[in-house]
């Protein structure tokens, strides 16, 4: 069991670093990452908020209904462990 | 607990600056690296050095559950309420350049974005303390 899972390592670990290869330089401005949205979203934040940080604009302001609902997801945390470890004691 | 000297006073010199900074870092949101997520933790964790260093009754003393739920609640109130805001002068929710076209104040865009990271950090800040309250406490006895 052992041996397998010893190869079933070393091919996965193969085949990674085979592919690291095909992987772009760090940043390479030529990079499919940085091609479409980055773009966009670099020349159109300071016109549209008026504020210097790209990713809090997008984080608060185009994506800012995910961030609510992550914000709430919190809030349900806080309460489901207030709800487990406390045991119906006073709020 | 054991009586510390040492730990009881650094840690009451740092609990200010700890605080300051984690405020620091909730404003500066719109202008550089920091944000609501980030200093709501950091604000959480003056409460965490303070209950490790203080004892969890006299950190409650200051900060109780019901402060705790009633600022968690605050924080997402904030955030709903100027998307519903958007919603009332007529634009999307949360469709913040409605509230600065139809109030006409330059750069009210920013403010708002900077009002949703408080609005953030609040919760993060409450959550987190609830969380770390209620583990000191599974403990048994409150140090």
């Amino acid at each position: 069991m052992r041996a397998k899972a010893l190869l079933a390592v070393l091919l996965i670990g193969i085949i990674l670093f085979w592919a690291i290869e095909d992987m772009p330089a760090f940043g390479d401005p030529q990079a499919p990452a940085t091609q479409y949205t980055g773009e966009l979203y670099i020349n159109s934040v300071l016109p549209d908020i008026g504020i210097e940080n790209i990713v809090t604009a997008i984080l608060a302001s185009y994506r800012g209904f995910d961030t609510l609902g992550e914000t709430v997801v919190i809030f349900t945390a806080g309460i489901s462990v207030a709800l487990l470890l406390r045991r119906g004691g006073q709020l | 607990m054991r009586e510390n000297v040492v730990i009881r006073t650094v840690s009451r010199l740092a609990v200010p600056f700890i605080q300051v900074f984690a405020l620091y870092v909730i404003v500066h949101g719109a202008s550089g690296a920091g944000g609501g997520f980030q200093g709501g933790v950091v604000f959480a964790s003056s409460f965490i050095l303070m209950t490790i260093a203080f004892g969890l009754s006299s950190v409650k003393k200051r900060f109780n559950n019901k402060w705790i739920m009633i600022c968690s609640i605050i924080g997402i109130t904030i955030y709903a309420g100027i998307g519903l805001l958007c919603l009332i002068l007529g634009g999307n929710y949360l469709e913040y350049g409605i509230i600065e076209a139809t109030l006409g104040i330059p750069h009210l865009h920013g403010y708002l974005l900077d009002a949703v990271e408080v609005g953030i950090g609040i919760t993060v800040m409450a959550v987190m303390t609830s969380i770390i309250y209620d583990m000191a406490e599974r403990r048994g006895e409150s140090p």
